[in-house]
């Protein structure tokens, strides 16, 4: 097979380190810049986010119909009701698990949350660790911890794994190199596996899994995420379409599983609510292929299953969102990726434009919140407000108001601009009275028709408009207002 | 039954002959429409940029203005969700104005909602026919985002194959915002653009001649996007189509237009 030497490679520019974690304050423009101008990743991220959100609202209507709304609004319910009543819950969770043989850890950051982990693995003279996908640890920045200890750590979800040996970072929240094409991985695959060079998926996928194999056989160490934490029966659940979070947790004789703790649901009847909406909202299935139920480490009369089993509860900024009642309803989110799919502005910029872990609205929402709205004064701003996300929610989190609310924090914190804030008042002052909200229309609209072309058009408008015309005409006024229609002709 | 205009500061000023059409044609169906003078603006732009007590101030004035009014009837989906959506978060906690917001956001509609939900108007009946000369016009719909937001789901296109002679092509991504946003479209010029370039594609993909859109922003955005990249369509509101097809207005006829 030849190489194609027209493809554009992945910019290596960027190690994953800076993707997700760039200096702070984080300016987007640059990212974003890049992004619409690389039309290949456009045109990549598009089609992906286009069918997954088509295959959501498919399998929604198939399903659910009608019924579909009110299942959302129970989802919601369900995740607010914990939220509102965290603290009983977890200690429910924790009661539950230690009963179940878990030893359970509260980290009240991210740093904290590594070091737990790595004391465990230190502990056992851990070696080789297999990881499965975690959203919590790319917040943590456990790997490069890891690393550095000498404990190797693989990347077992294959979209992971080709990040890890690419030097790359997931772009998504269950998809993480959907900003990827298949040459880059084959590229990446025949650099650091030394693969005979093929760009046909099933080949790649078999390159990887034969490699993971050897590694699912040495690893002494077994990590995973979360994706619900039961309170009354002390379970962790855990849904991945590979199979790999299964052999994370069953061939290594530790299991360590990060969580965050905003995971819980009360029982078990309230997990398969929420189960059923996330494997549709994400990946338009019925279910995960893999859903396991991991209540406690192995049990004597078991053949598999790690002999100890950890759970770190991870906090890292989340109790601040949750004591903050405009906003505790974004802790709602079971990342199940569907704000991103259907995000119109997603879909022009991918995910490393946001410049942390979390990206697509939702991450627009948290990322200021977990890391301070001063670091991310853009992300807020980074989108129409279309509402899509609202739609999209399995849990009903209204972000589009909850972008409002941070754009407010930003003018009352007095993070927003000088100038800005001056001409909004002028603008509310003039839209205040009549009379000037008249006299303001008569000056735009001489002025804009002045500006205007024979097409009836503003090509190129000064100031704070300029950022208009620079992508598009704008229309010009009418010659005259309605209201004076409304005076002269009918009454 | 008596109806207030809140015509919107957008349409006021760029796009007059919708506020006419919506006018003529509630007067057509038997509404006696009045247009209190004190209207301004909704407050929306200050609101969505985070200018929350701006906003407020135009709130209040607005529940002044339409205190006396039976129906708020406007032709702008994104002004009366910010009354739906964000009045009563605005003015919750202003005992002078809790409860009088309240009455606002609940009279409230827009106006295709208006005609199909409130006048339950059926065009056929009333035997809309546009453009009047036999021809059909191959008609698209964007579908506006806030519209979502009050309920509104595909009320203008069960009106627009009510009305003869439209031919009516669904457009690719119909639901897929513009890219107008507000301050959105100047703060972030590259990814509204991008946004845009790709409503125009799917516009221009579609061989309509006309672009229904019932929102003065989206409107400006994609009817200025079009006129950029020499995509000749005419951007239009539903109302003014409907009140051509009634014979409550002259169709346009300037250059570039459809012929009749």
């Amino acid at each position: 097979v030849s190489k194609p030497g027209t493809t554009k490679p992945v910019d290596l520019s960027l190690r994953g380190e800076e993707i997700l974690f760039p200096a702070l304050p984080y300016r987007m423009q640059d990212r974003v810049r890049r992004a619409v101008d690389d039309v290949e990743l456009m045109e990549a991220v598009e089609e992906a986010t286009l069918l997954k959100d088509l295959g959501r609202r498919r399998i929604f209507a198939d399903d659910f119909g009608s019924q579909y709304e009110k299942l959302r609004q129970l989802a919601g319910r369900i995740k607010q009701h914990t939220l509102d009543h965290l603290a009983h819950y977890l200690d429910q969770f924790i009661d539950r698990a230690t009963e179940a043989g878990v030893q359970v850890h509260f980290a009240g950051d991210g740093e904290q949350a590594n070091a737990i982990c790595l004391e465990i693995a230190q502990r056992h003279s851990c070696r080789t660790c297999v990881k499965s996908k975690s959203m919590v640890t790319e917040e943590t920045h456990l790997l490069p911890v890891l690393q550095a200890a000498g404990i190797e750590t693989f990347e077992t979800d294959l979209g992971e794994f080709i990040l890890q040996i690419d030097g790359d970072a997931p772009s998504h929240i269950v998809t993480p190199m959907i900003h990827k094409d298949r040459r880059a991985v084959a590229r990446a695959f025949e650099r650091e596996l030394g693969a005979r060079y093929t760009e046909d998926p099933e080949q790649l996928t078999r390159i990887a899994r034969g490699f993971l194999r050897s590694k699912y056989q040495e690893a002494d160490l077994g990590i995973t995420g979360a994706n619900f934490l039961v309170a009354d029966s002390g379970s962790l659940v855990l849904c991945t379409n590979e199979g790999n979070g299964r052999f994370c947790t069953t061939a290594p004789p530790v299991h360590i599983a990060f969580a965050g703790i905003e995971k819980l649901v009360p029982t078990a009847e309230h997990l398969g609510v929420l189960l059923k909406l996330l494997a549709r909202s994400s990946t338009a299935q019925p279910l995960t292929i893999y859903t396991q139920i991991l209540t406690g480490p192995r049990r004597a009369e078991e053949h598999d299953g790690p002999e100890e089993m950890h759970i770190i509860l991870v906090d890292n900024g989340r109790s601040t969102i949750l004591a903050d009642p405009q906003f505790r309803e974004a802790l709602r989110c079971i990342r199940c990726g569907a704000c991103l799919n259907t995000c119109p502005v997603y879909r022009k910029i991918s995910g490393h434009s946001y410049g942390a872990v979390y990206s697509g609205p939702i991450g627009a929402v948290i990322t200021p919140l977990l890391r301070g709205l001063g670091n991310y004064k853009d992300l807020p701003f980074a989108s129409s407000l279309c509402g899509a996300c609202y739609q999209a929610c399995p849990v009903k989190i209204d972000l589009p108001r909850l972008l409002v609310r941070l754009r407010h924090r930003m003018v009352t914190s007095g993070k927003s601009g000088l100038i800005e804030k001056q001409v909004f008042r002028a603008y509310t002052a003039s839209m205040a009275r009549t009379w000037t909200y008249r006299l303001a229309g008569w000056f735009q609209r001489r002025f804009l028709r002045w500006r205007a072309g024979g097409d009836g058009f503003v090509h190129k408008a000064p100031g704070p408009m300029r950022g208009w015309t620079d992508v598009r005409d704008l229309p010009a006024p009418a010659p005259r207002s309605f209201r004076k229609w409304w005076k002269r002709h009918h009454r | 039954m008596k109806v207030s205009l809140f015509v919107t500061c957008l349409t006021d000023t760029f796009y007059p002959r919708v506020g006419q059409a919506v006018v003529r044609i509630l007067e057509h169906l038997g509404c006696s429409v009045d247009f209190p003078r004190g209207q301004t603006c909704c407050g929306q732009p200050m609101f969505n940029t985070g200018y929350h007590a701006e906003a407020a101030a135009l709130a209040r004035r607005m529940v002044r203005v339409f205190e006396k009014s039976e129906h708020v009837v406007t032709p702008s989906g994104s002004c009366c969700a910010m009354i739906h959506d964000y009045y009563g978060e605005l003015l919750g906690d202003d005992p002078r104005y809790a409860d009088r917001a309240q009455r606002l956001i609940s009279k409230s509609h827009e106006f295709i909602q208006f005609l199909v939900h409130t006048l339950k108007v059926d065009l056929r009946e009333l035997g809309c026919r546009w453009p009047n000369d036999g021809s059909t016009a191959p008609t698209t719909y964007h579908y506006s985002c806030h519209l979502r937001g009050i309920g509104v789901s595909d009320e203008a296109v069960q009106l627009l194959q009510q009305i003869e002679g439209v031919e009516y092509i669904p457009l690719e991504r119909m639901d897929q915002c513009c890219g107008f946003g507000g301050t959105f479209a100047v703060k972030y010029p590259e990814i509204s653009g991008a946004m845009v370039e790709d409503k125009v594609a799917r516009i221009a993909e579609s061989g309509a001649r006309v672009v229904v859109c019932n929102d003065g922003g989206c409107a400006m955005n994609i009817h200025g996007a079009c006129n950029r990249r020499g995509v000749n369509v005419q951007v239009r509101h539903l109302a003014e189509i409907i009140a051509e097809g009634l014979g409550l207005m002259e169709p346009l006829t300037a250059e570039g237009e459809v012929k009749r």
